[in-house]
């Protein structure tokens, strides 16, 4: 076995996977990673199962060591310059590190969250199926906790298989899809077109409970306490202040405010991946089409294995270039083709 | 009585889960049909639904579009929701003990006030209520009770306490409650109980369930104090009597 460290990693990092599900009628919450794409691409590069547990990590920077032998690991999701000794590390490709080698991770540049997947996966003890941190409830492992400078994962000793990049496809960009309901009726067809119509923004104090939205107030028809009912992830809450809330992935199973609408499963990662201030838009879509592009999504995650492309015939994407131009930021032409680029620098 | 209420509407929660509604209000009648279609769900599984969350008034049912489409799944709910109400089957009844006032519940005494009464008069009214688990929510093992005497109906707190202890006994609005984990909460405390009703390593790990019923008794912080360490210890303390 080797052991991989955590040398030091910011706020809002922890181990997660495919979430805790069957015990919601409990109060139970689900947790798990906020980007299911970036977290099955990250496992797919390096052979686990899509939703295996891996390091989700923040928009803050983080050092891995490799001890005792080498570690075989993958990057996905938010981009951010990555490097083990000085040389650079794509993003969507795995790499192995020497042992008493570091993998030096930037901040994410657009997006919220990359993950960090480890060959033969993070192990510990599962809790309802799941190791993902739920810090509310004490839950998750090897830590029930954010991670810290100092913990450590010990893993397989890196396979020495060939290193592999994974061909995702072009990023989906617009509006954020959502269905209505299942309690639009509490508002009248003004403020749902002032959902729907306007601008938004996450608020800086969004966590993995809930996404603060920034925009106009959002008027209730009858109030807005209702007797609690059941959440899902990407259910858009209105509380008093009119201001909604996406609940993600560490959202109670129960809530007590209005729902007007919920995000589409194929874009409840895209929504996670939107940066503090990039302003976006929602768009209502029927159920059919929300439901298509709901088995499209599972099927991506079914046939990442034969997005896999050996390491060493990096193609330019030519496109992700030329789109990360026009929202002016420079980008590594390794990591190009992954979900986000900056608004801002 | 059930061909006597209207028919649940169906509310899209999202591509992957629907709401099954039988009511808007907190409702005794509405809260068994959402346990009874809970129960016939259990009882002929339809392919695909994943998971199922019983609440006050709806069912929220979650499900794989992979394998069911909304509609489909619609029509078999509805189906399933408009058979008759199964004959009540004996309800499981939990005894929870309760050390009210003090530093354990240290809203009795204005809630006491406040209704213009005695903390033991409170105690009494509390204790002398008939409850059942109507839903599980929130946090882990934090049992909504229906059954709150019509007298110790009262607003909940102006501001929410960021921090309430684990076990808390409380009311709020017109509902009681069993708290097991820390939360923040805007309702009342009167007291707390060493009955964890969520406990990791214990079998069964969730002590209560929807649609049980519960009634409190009182104790003495000494008490307490003893049953508290069974608790942690892993021994279930709350005396079930089937009802």
């Amino acid at each position: 076995m080797s052991r991989l460290v955590v040398a030091s990693i910011g706020p809002a990092s922890s181990v997660q996977d495919g979430g805790r599900h069957g015990a919601q009628r409990y109060g139970l919450t689900v947790s798990g990673a906020m980007d299911r794409l970036a977290l099955g691409a990250a496992n797919t590069l390096v052979g686990n199962a899509p939703f295996a547990a891996a390091v989700e990590i923040g928009p803050f920077g983080a050092t891995f060591t490799a001890r005792d032998g080498a570690v075989r690991v993958a990057l996905s999701g938010a981009p951010r310059n990555a490097d083990i000794a000085g040389k650079p590390v794509a993003m969507d490709t795995s790499v192995t590190l020497k042992d008493g080698e570091t993998l030096t991770l930037g901040f994410a540049r657009g997006g919220a969250f990359t993950y960090l997947a480890i060959e033969g996966a993070i192990k510990g003890e599962e809790v309802f199926g799941s190791l993902a941190v739920n810090a509310r409830a004490g839950l998750g492992s090897p830590y029930p906790r954010p991670l810290q400078a100092g913990d450590e994962f010990t893993v397989d000793a890196a396979s020495g298989a060939p290193e592999l990049r994974i061909e995702l496809p072009k990023p989906v960009s617009g509006p954020i899809r959502v269905v209505l309901g299942p309690q639009d009726d509490e508002f009248d067809d003004a403020n749902k077109a002032l959902f729907l119509g306007s601008e938004w923004k996450i608020s800086a104090t969004s966590d993995r409970m809930g996404y603060r939205l920034e925009g106009p107030a959002i008027k209730h028809l009858h109030g807005h306490n209702i007797v609690s009912d059941g959440t899902v992830n990407g259910s858009i809450q209105v509380p008093g202040n009119g201001a909604p809330i996406a609940l993600m992935m560490d959202r109670g199973t129960s809530g007590g405010y209005p729902k007007i609408a919920t995000v589409i499963t194929a874009d409840v990662g895209r929504l996670a991946q939107t940066s503090a201030g990039t302003a976006f838009r929602f768009k209502a879509v029927s159920m059919a089409e929300a439901q298509d592009e709901a088995r499209k999504f599972q099927q991506l995650i079914r046939t990442l294995p034969d997005r896999l492309r050996s390491a060493d015939t990096i193609e330019l994407n030519i496109e992700a270039l030329s789109d990360a131009n026009v929202a002016g930021q420079a980008v590594n032409a390794m990591d190009a083709g992954t979900w986000q680029v900056a608004a801002e620098p | 009585m059930a061909a006597t209420l209207p028919p649940p509407r169906l509310l899209p929660s999202g591509d992957s889960a629907v709401t099954v509604e039988f009511s808007r209000t907190i409702d005794d009648a509405a809260n068994e049909r959402v346990l009874a279609l809970d129960k016939a769900l259990a009882a002929s599984p339809i392919e695909g639904v994943s998971e199922t969350i019983p609440t006050y008034r709806s069912l929220l049912v979650h499900y794989d579009p992979g394998t069911i489409g909304f509609d489909a799944l619609g029509d078999r709910l509805l189906a399933l929701a408009s058979q008759k109400l199964p004959p009540a089957t004996k309800a499981r009844r939990w005894r929870i003990p309760v050390a009210y006032g003090g530093e354990h519940g240290i809203d009795l005494e204005d809630v006491a006030k406040a209704l213009n009464t005695t903390p033991d008069d409170i105690i009494a009214r509390h204790v002398g209520g008939d409850y059942r688990v109507a839903m599980i929510g929130f946090t882990p093992g934090w049992s909504y009770l229906s059954g709150l005497d019509k007298s110790l109906h009262m607003s909940r707190r102006q501001s929410p306490r960021l921090f309430t202890p684990a076990g808390t006994i409380s009311i709020g609005g017109i509902q009681a409650g069993i708290q097991c984990l820390a939360a923040p909460s805007g309702w009342h405390l009167l007291g707390r109980t060493p009955v964890r009703t969520y406990q990791l390593h214990r079998n069964p790990t969730f002590l209560t369930e929807p649609g049980d019923r519960v009634t409190f008794f009182a104790i003495d912080h000494k008490t307490f104090d003893e049953l508290d360490r069974a608790a942690e210890a892993g021994e279930i303390i709350a005396e079930r009597v089937d009802a």
